[in-house]
């Protein structure tokens, strides 16, 4: 049974109305996708801004109602967006660290909610869970009496983590976990994260724009364009052997030191507009491959190779 | 708490407010107390006394009766009619506001819709009607006065509530299990009450003086009460002969609502955080400059950098960013600075130019040379006359660094006519030609785009031609491409590289990418806590790394085709530049630290072309 | 351009129905007999009864609103009682001179507002700015009246410059010096309060507009800094000021309320304080009604060039 199940899930944002006229169709911020997650797997979700992995985010732990399709945690369907019933069984670790905890609230008080909110814990045994938590992410109990203000991102980002873990979740959604940190102290972050999952038995959903972060962290990855997936495959393969070509441009743009300075993408082109999207293909417009059918047709996630899919019409020889 | 109290009363007007304001409350809570007369008892042969007379010392009115009596009385109910209305209308506001602004949607619709409307009038019509309806008296005018400012309350909370509800640390309450009414009482409303406090505490005075505005149109108070808009409307008719009766009671509110008024101001200042510690301080067109010690010689370099000292001086504290940076660029070269947040290099960068935002930032010593002048404390003239033209820089944000509401033709144009006196079709030409330059399409077309019209890229593309506009001879890049998508930095990454071949410009490029030093830069200058740590040719340095921090850092960084992996972690974090270790700044963190490297300063030593700050290289050079 | 005026125009009108119900349901508040206040409490039964039956009052309120409305929606405000004229003509005549008054005022307090508050944050901690700063909050603490009563007193009585009051001189006069001689005093007390928020609030703006990326960037690519100040950062500034602006109109057309008064000008204002203490309840009824209605047209006219200014408002 995989830890988390997802079918068909989509969300349209509809546009306001303008005076006159019909309402326009709304901006398809996550198209309808398939995917699931082995219990104790990393799974990466890579994209640029704008391919909606922060809405799929929002979707997994019950911040945004779905338009349509189902989320299985362990075989249970969560299909109404309700925050706390999904608490306790996926939770979510914030992008930026310091805006994800109340200013105006102690550490103890930030930790304490989801013990008494979701599992109603007495006191003493919250104090202990606490001690065993902070215990686990390297924090020192003597921050939990202070505000947020007084930590550093990294320190921050610990709190971030160990509020997540206190709801004794299956499944933690991170959503560019480093981002917003250097990078020696992401590094840290990183293995702290790596730890956790051992020690407790986790299940990771790791968002992130960085290919380099996704590739060191992942079993699998989902690489994300336009709101759909685009390419599906094992981590230490799919940007090496890339089968779509948008998944070979990302590969190639990152830089990487020895790798001489090149433009992967000749044509200078702009990102397919949301409010007006192109029919078939997305990436048709960047593509170098795009024939007419890539222009009319909507390519599907088909199979190719061992564990690796990809949604292209001229998918790349390996 | 104390702090707050610290705050506001090292504002000297808002000291000064609050005394006036706590002799004014302690006399009218007292003047129940107080040897007065009677304020109604009226006696016509006492009438229009003049001021010091016997047993009147402000004097009488029109029907005899004591005026300071009537003052104070007077005084009592203006006070408390006015904060009386003030705590009805923040109170029923805030919470109209905190509830549309949390639940957003149709909710959020209906509420500022009937919110819109109210506003809709000028708020005295509004206030009229409500008397008008209800009959004049004070209790109606208080009513009135009250409604009126609900609107006001409800649509400034509702702003704050709406970006307090974005925040992740709502959406984190929700994932811990909370309830709507949880969240609006424990998450929200303490944020928002320093909001609620500060827009009663700045419109207090106001509806104080708008019960006296009604009282004086005889709307509100009716006599014989009076307070002090009804006593000033009653004077009115007496102004031209007896001016003291009219005079008295039009001071009290004066000094009460400026008192009021400067309280509230340092309410607001101590309370919001941006205001702390002189935040809004307007930059200066140059950084401050307060060199002290020798000014170094010059040298053959295009740019040279030379032992510079900046730092941000904010309260009683000292933030040493930079702390005695050389670096130097000779044409066509590419250097690339890398650093950690709060390394200095942005500030660096910035004070070559004399572009540190000042108030806070000081350059406290060193030179920068363009050409063999320095740039350091020259006057404004001349250095705006470099500044564009001879060096010019790439910021990081291209969403924030151009202006929202010119189009980017006008500003390409401007760089240029700032420099030149060209004719303005001429500019727009040139305009024209700087964005085929860096590979826009359709330049004719996008030069007359706003900023907010083109994607991240094509607007960092708009940068670079800004920069590019005059020719200079140095460009600063600080960070152009953190702020893009991965592809979209490929694109300008090569672009600035053509551009900097085909052009012989010198760059000088900040970032804390290690992918993108290697892949643009010749030489590279790692920073840390403000100074230099090692620097040579890139290949060299990022082969064989001499400082223990920059191969740590290295190693730290994941890259793309390692494979799934443990990251080699630096513990700690880096030192706050205001309470630097001596000796080594890197020690704490460095395993490889001795006792000599906790003391004294270490020099930046090796042999050209490299140089590296540390005692215990890793490799020798 | 034109579609968003249309637009703005369009999404005036449930705004304007929303006025005059609010102004409905704040009447329909009075306690007891309007015809009885009317007539007063020594009328026969039978006097009440008609001038009910005249007056509609008899009829369900949902009805009485629609009668209303739809007799103001054909210029018909309905007849003041104490001055037995039409309720429209009035209130057009009086809307005249607070018009002029508050539209003086209006213009006087954006151009000095906006004028020491760019010289108040170019010249932040200089003598100017605490110069500014010190006439500004005398000037927002001050009541209008009482500012009003003071000028009169001095310029007025003890100088003699000025005339005390009216909007012309009884004899002769009525021509344009005339009407300005008695404009100046209440155009400058009125405007007083006025021109302190807009200089308060035009310096935060501009010292937060200074802070700003792009000013550097302006700075970085040598714009002279007159022209980073007066381009630059005041029209980003002006983005913040217009809308503060439009609320001040309103400020000042309330102002007017006292001013009038103080300086005896044949106002609106004037008008409706007069009618309310006769409890003339349609004058005040049709008064606000009207008076409200064109600030919301202000109002519009306040989008429209904001919009004019910041491309990113979408048209």
């Amino acid at each position: 049974m995989p830890a988390l199940k997802v079918d068909n899930l989509a969300k349209t944002f509809p546009l306001k109305k303008p005076l006159f006229g019909a309402a326009p169709p709304g901006v398809r911020a996550v198209r309808p996708m398939s995917f699931q997650v082995e219990t104790g797997e990393t799974l990466g979700v890579v994209g640029e801004s704008g391919c909606g992995k922060s809405t799929l985010a929002r979707m997994l732990v019950g911040l945004l109602e779905p338009t349509q399709g189902t989320i299985e945690i362990e075989g249970r369907a969560l299909d109404n967006a309700d925050p706390a019933a999904f608490g306790k069984l996926i939770q979510y670790v914030f992008q930026d660290p310091l805006s994800s905890l109340n200013p105006r609230k102690t550490i103890r008080q930030v930790m304490e909610a989801p013990l008494k909110r979701l599992y109603h814990m007495p006191k003493p045994e919250r104090d202990v869970r606490i001690a065993e938590i902070f215990a686990s992410v390297n924090l020192r109990e003597a921050f939990l009496d202070r505000y947020p203000h007084e930590f550093s991102g990294g320190q921050a980002q610990r709190i971030g983590i160990a509020r997540a873990l206190a709801a004794n979740p299956r499944i933690i959604i991170l959503d560019e976990p480093v981002s917003a940190l250097d990078v020696s102290v992401q590094a840290q972050v990183l293995n702290l994260l790596a730890d956790l999952k051992r020690d407790f038995g986790l299940t990771y959903l790791f968002i992130t724009h960085d290919l380099a972060v996704v590739e060191a962290v992942s079993d699998r990855i989902i690489v994300l364009y336009f709101g759909a997936v685009v390419e599906i495959g094992r981590a230490e393969s799919i940007f090496a052997n890339p089968r779509h070509p948008y998944t070979k441009l990302l590969a190639d743009s990152a830089p990487v030191v020895g790798r001489p300075l090149t433009a992967p993408e000749q044509k200078d082109t702009e990102l397919p507009d949301p409010l007006n999207p192109p029919p078939g293909c997305a990436f048709a417009g960047r593509c170098p491959r795009a024939t007419d059918i890539c222009r009319r047709e909507e390519p599907a996630l088909t199979p190719m190779g061992d564990d690796q899919l990809a949604a292209c019409h001229h998918p790349l020889e390996t | 708490m104390s702090a707050f109290l610290n705050l506001l009363f090292r504002n000297r007007l808002a000291a000064m407010g609050a005394v006036v304001l706590a002799v004014i409350v302690a006399l009218v809570l007292l003047t129940p107390l107080l040897p007065l007369q009677d304020p109604d008892i009226t006696a016509t042969a006492d009438r229009f006394k003049r001021p010091l007379t016997d047993g009147h010392i402000l004097g009488t009115d029109h029907l005899g009766r004591d005026l300071l009596s009537r003052l104070l009385h007077g005084t009592r109910l203006s006070l408390a009619v006015g904060v009386a209305a003030a705590l009805i209308a923040a109170t029923i506001g805030s919470a109209i506001g905190i509830v549309a602004g949390y639940f957003g949607g149709r909710i959020d619709n209906v509420i500022m819709r009937g919110v819109d409307m109210l506003m809709a009038f000028p708020y005295i019509l509004l206030a009229l009607a409500i008397v008008a309806a209800l009959g004049p008296g004070l209790m109606n005018a208080l009513i009135a006065v009250a409604a009126v400012n609900v609107p006001f309350f409800a649509r400034n909370i509702r702003g704050v509530t709406v970006g307090l509800a974005g925040r992740e640390f709502i959406d984190a309450a929700r994932l811990a299990g909370m309830g709507h009414t949880r969240i609006l009482l424990t998450e929200l409303l303490p944020n928002v009450l320093p909001v609620i406090i500060i827009a009663m505490s700045t419109t207090v005075g106001w509806m104080i003086l708008e019960t006296a505005g009604l009282s004086f149109l005889g709307l509100g108070s009716q006599p014989p009460q009076a307070d002090l808009g009804s006593m000033l409307g009653e004077a009115r008719s007496a102004l031209i002969s007896h001016p003291h009766t009219s005079v008295v009671p039009g001071i009290m509110i004066f000094l009460i609502v400026m008192s009021i008024n400067l309280l509230g101001d340092g309410v607001r200042d101590a309370l919001d955080p941006r205001l702390r510690s002189g935040a809004l301080s307007r930059p200066r067109a140059t950084t401050l400059v307060a060199r002290k010690g020798d000014i170094p010689a010059p040298t053959d370099d295009l740019l040279a950098i030379q032992d510079l000292h900046t730092q941000f001086h904010v309260g009683e504290r000292i933030y040493r960013a930079v702390g005695g940076v050389s670096l130097a660029v000779k044409p066509g070269e590419c250097l690339g600075v890398i650093g950690e947040s709060g390394s200095g290099k942005s500030v660096t960068a910035l004070s070559v130019m004399g572009l540190v935002a000042s108030p806070p930032g000081v350059i406290t010593g060193g030179a920068v040379r363009f050409q063999g002048e320095d740039l350091i404390g020259a006057p404004y003239a001349a250095l705006r006359a470099k500044r564009g033209d001879k060096v010019a820089y790439i910021f990081q944000d291209p969403l924030s660094t151009l202006h929202p509401l010119y189009r980017v033709g006008h500003q390409l144009a401007e760089a240029i006519r700032s420099h030149h006196r060209v004719p303005m079709a001429e500019a727009r030409a040139r305009a024209i030609q700087l964005l085929h330059d860096v590979r826009i399409p359709n330049a004719e077309a996008r030069i007359d785009d706003f900023p907010h019209e083109m994607s991240g890229g094509m607007r960092q593309r708009v940068g670079i031609a800004m920069a590019l506009a005059n020719e200079p001879d140095v460009i600063i890049a600080d960070e152009p491409t953190t702020a893009l998508d991965v592809t979209v930095q490929a694109q300008i990454l090569s672009l600035l590289d053509d551009l900097r071949r085909a052009r012989g410009l010198a760059i000088i490029f900040i970032t804390h990418d290690f992918g993108v030093v290697a892949q643009l830069c010749d030489r590279v200058a790692v920073m840390y806590a403000g100074r230099i740590v090692e620097n040579g040719p890139t290949d060299a340095v990022l082969a064989a790394p001499a400082h223990p921090y920059t191969k740590r850092l290295i190693a730290c960084v994941p890259e793309l085709g390692g494979g799934r992996r443990e990251l080699a972690a630096i513990p700690g974090l880096p030192p706050m530049v205001d309470d630097l270790p001596p000796g080594c700044a890197f020690a704490p963190r460095c395993d490889k630290a001795q006792e000599a490297c906790r003391t004294g300063d270490i020099p930046l030593s090796g042999t050209p072309p490299r140089a590296v700050r540390c005692l215990y290289p890793e490799e020798l050079v | 351009m034109g579609g968003y005026i249309l637009k703005r125009l369009v999404s005036a009108i449930p705004v304007l129905f929303g006025i005059t119900i609010i102004v409905f349901l704040i009447m329909s508040l009075i306690p007891g007999d309007p015809a009885t206040a009317i007539l007063g409490s020594y009328a026969t039964p039978e006097n009440v009864e008609k001038l009910n039956r005249d007056l509609g009052l008899d009829k369900p309120m949902v009805q009485r609103y629609f009668i209303w409305l739809g007799n103001m929606l054909q210029g018909d405000f309905g007849r003041s009682f104490s001055l037995n004229r039409p309720v429209l003509d009035e209130v057009l005549e009086r809307f005249n001179a607070t018009l002029i008054l508050a539209g003086t005022a209006f213009v006087l307090c954006s151009v000095l507002g906006i004028l020491a508050g760019v010289v108040s944050a170019a010249r932040q901690y200089g003598l100017a700015d605490k110069l500014i700063t010190f006439v500004v909050l005398i000037g927002i603490s001050v009541p209008s009246f009482f500012l009003g009563m003071m000028m009169i007193l001095a310029f007025a009585v003890n100088l003699r410059w000025l005339p005390v009051s009216g909007m012309y001189a009884i004899y002769g006069g009525g021509d344009l010096p005339d009407l300005l001689r008695h404009l100046v005093m209440p155009a400058l007390a009125l405007a007083a309060v006025a021109t302190g928020v807009v200089a308060r609030l035009s310096r935060s703006a501009m010292l937060e507009v200074l802070r700003q990326d792009y000013i550097r960037t302006a700075r970085a690519k040598g714009v002279p800094e007159r022209r980073v100040i007066l381009g630059h950062a005041l029209r980003a500034a002006m983005v913040s000021i217009i809308p503060v602006l439009g609320i001040q109109a309103g400020f000042v057309l309330s102002g007017a309320v006292y001013i009038e008064i103080v300086f005896q000008w044949p106002g609106v204002g004037r008008m409706l304080v007069d009618a309310i203490l006769k409890r003339d309840l349609l004058l005040v009824q049709g008064g606000v009604v009207f008076v409200a209605a064109c600030y919301v047209m202000f109002n519009i006219a306040v989008d429209v060039a904001q919009s004019l200014l910041d491309p990113r408002i979408k048209t």
